[in-house]
């Protein structure tokens, strides 16, 4: 069963006092469920979070699935994320995409075997000087080629597993 | 040449802290903001004839004038939901300049008769999230934030929220439909935010790009302001370059610059080889525009509308002739169909058809009545939804189809695109 850590419950105790209205937390409480729970936002980590933030489950379904940086399924410990919109599709980022997949030898969207690399293609993130990119976690990976983007992905393999 | 007028410490790196921003005359205006009345601010904003900078371009001064005067709270929200395909100016604002938004904010907020704001930032950008986040502690911290600010009487607090994207959100009540917690579907006008926004209070929503600029009105003048510009667009504006340019990037000059020489000279024109084919002026909304209607444009709100475009957000997409535009508009359907909100039928469904067609063409199965229909469609996508995602993605489908026909006319006939070498590259 997924639970909140006690800093997870402290910190969504706090959104719930930071708004003008609580279900303005259910934002930021997403964000905090997905990060403690793996990369994702499984239903009952929904239903955990509707008792902790006492909001009906319904609410927060509302927005999870509405907006697309909360997973719906699980994601590799690398969620490589493609920009392929039209500045970054000009540049390359639709053969970077599938390079990625080839070279980790996964389907968009799913898991690689060692359980490491997602790779998705995704809608503008405003990085269309410096195209083509990827985001990884919270960090953006610009003006790649294959090989840079291989070099970033390796690199930050190794100190996954190191952790 | 550039006119760095908002951009002109961007290239400091000590610009994005509070020490440094100071030293660059930084919160100066807000000192001078609190010798003023807030309707005088407001008088001055109207006057310089500021337009926001987010994408519809409408009159600052004007907007804040909606206002209502019932005593109720009023909300800012600052929109840095920056999401049309090929903007990303306000993201290095808010990375290398986050104090100039705070006091854009501040005086704005002061303007407005306003005790509370938020920045609303995508969340994908982080670096724009932290930044903001650290530059308002700083304010808290040095009083430019909280009760009684420069001992002016005056109170403000502020907020930022995160996104957590959905490219709607940055239509205003869209965006506050999202900070209320809830799914980001835009809300039927009127009411307008002004008289009815966040929590059914009256609320303005204003762009990064516009926020600041408030603060340069209030430094230089409304004769200064007006230096630049043209007479219906005044003052300088940030365009974000991207596609196939050799330099692309942020580039600050001002309204009513040749798109020409935005091209060829700052940005240093295209690769070796290559011909300009087309361009998109202002985001991936705006409609296209033919090479030749490219090298005679100028960058402003009037001209561009008289190409049957607009400047929107000052997104300028440069394709040259290596690509294929059955590709392009395949690749721009993808995106509005991904991010149609759902709740207008003409808006859901269009873009559903549109993206489907289009695609159908692409892989090999398109029928000439398919050019027609896809026409129609996008015909009928045209002002009849709650908000302007619809005609986002019917304007350039419409443009497309018009000024590239030849090229989806091929496509359907050979089953492959006119431009030599272009491969339909899908996963």
């Amino acid at each position: 069963m997924f639970q909140l850590s006690p800093a997870g419950i402290d910190f969504v105790k706090t959104e719930l006092n930071r708004y003008e209205t609580k279900r303005s937390a259910i934002l930021p409480c997403l964000y905090k469920v997905q990060e403690e729970n793996g990369g994702w936002v499984s239903p009952e980590a929904v239903n955990h979070l509707a008792d902790v933030m006492d909001i009906p489950a319904a609410h927060i379904n509302e927005v999870l699935y509405f907006y697309t940086m909360y997973n719906k399924k699980p994601v590799g410990r690398l969620h490589v994320q493609v920009c392929a919109t039209i500045s970054c599709a000009m540049n390359g980022a639709r053969e970077l995409a599938k390079h990625i997949c080839d070279k980790y030898q996964v389907k968009e969207g799913e898991i690689s075997d060692d359980g490491m690399v997602t790779v998705t293609k995704v809608e503008c993130l405003g990085s269309c000087g410096t195209a083509p990119m990827m985001q990884i976690g919270n960090a953006y990976y610009e003006n790649l080629t294959k090989e840079s983007a291989i070099e970033v992905i390796e690199d930050l393999k190794k100190k996954s597993t190191n952790q | 040449m550039e006119v760095k007028i908002l951009s002109e410490h961007y290239h400091k790196d000590d610009f994005q802290g509070l020490t440094g921003y100071k030293a660059n005359g930084g919160y100066e205006m807000l000192k001078k903001a609190f010798t003023m009345k807030p309707q005088e601010i407001i008088d001055l904003v109207k006057a310089a004839g500021l337009r926001g900078r987010g994408g519809a371009g409408f009159p600052t001064g004007v907007k804040w004038g909606f206002l209502p005067d019932n005593g109720e709270p009023r909300y800012l929200l600052c929109n840095a939901d920056e999401g049309e395909p090929g903007t990303f100016k306000d993201r290095e604002m808010m990375e290398r300049a986050p104090h100039q938004l705070v006091e854009g904010m501040i005086i704005s907020a002061f303007a407005i008769g306003s005790k509370k704001s938020y920045i609303y930032i995508r969340g994908e950008y982080d670096d724009s999230i932290n930044s903001c986040r650290q530059a308002i502690k700083e304010a808290y911290d040095a009083g430019l934030l909280g009760k009684n600010i420069m001992g002016s009487g005056f109170d403000h607090d502020m907020d930022v929220y995160c996104g957590a994207g959905a490219y709607i959100c940055g239509e205003e009540t869209g965006m506050i439909s999202s900070l209320e917690g809830k799914k980001g579907q835009p809300k039927l006008k009127p009411p307008f935010p002004a008289v009815q926004g966040y929590l059914g209070k009256p609320t303005i929503v204003n762009n990064v790009e516009t926020l600041a600029s408030v603060i340069y009105i209030l430094r230089d003048g409304v004769d200064a302001y007006r230096k630049y510009g043209t007479e219906k667009s005044p003052g300088t504006k940030l365009f974000s370059v991207s596609g196939n340019v050799v330099k692309p990037g942020n580039y600050e000059v001002p309204l009513g610059y040749p798109l020409k020489d935005l091209i060829f000279d700052l940005c240093g024109g295209l690769k070796p080889g290559r011909k300009l084919k087309a361009v998109i002026p202002g985001g991936s909304s705006a409609p296209i525009l033919t090479a030749e209607e490219a090298m005679v444009a100028t960058l402003d709100y009037e001209n561009l509308a008289q190409h049957g475009s607009m400047l929107g957000s000052g997104a300028v997409m440069v394709i040259d002739d290596s690509n294929c535009m059955v590709d392009l508009l395949g690749v721009t359907l993808h995106f509005y169909h991904h991010e149609s909100c759902g709740q207008c039928t003409p808006c859901r469904e269009g873009t559903g058809w549109l993206d489907k067609i289009v695609h159908s063409i692409l892989d090999g199965k398109g029928r000439l009545q398919d050019i027609d229909l896809m026409d129609e469609v996008a015909g009928h996508m045209m002002g009849r939804t709650i908000c302007a995602l619809s005609d986002a993605a019917a304007m350039p489908t419409l443009s497309f189809l018009k000024k590239f026909r030849d090229e989806f006319e091929f496509y359907v006939r050979e089953g492959r695109s006119k431009v030599k070498g272009q491969a339909h590259a899908q996963m």
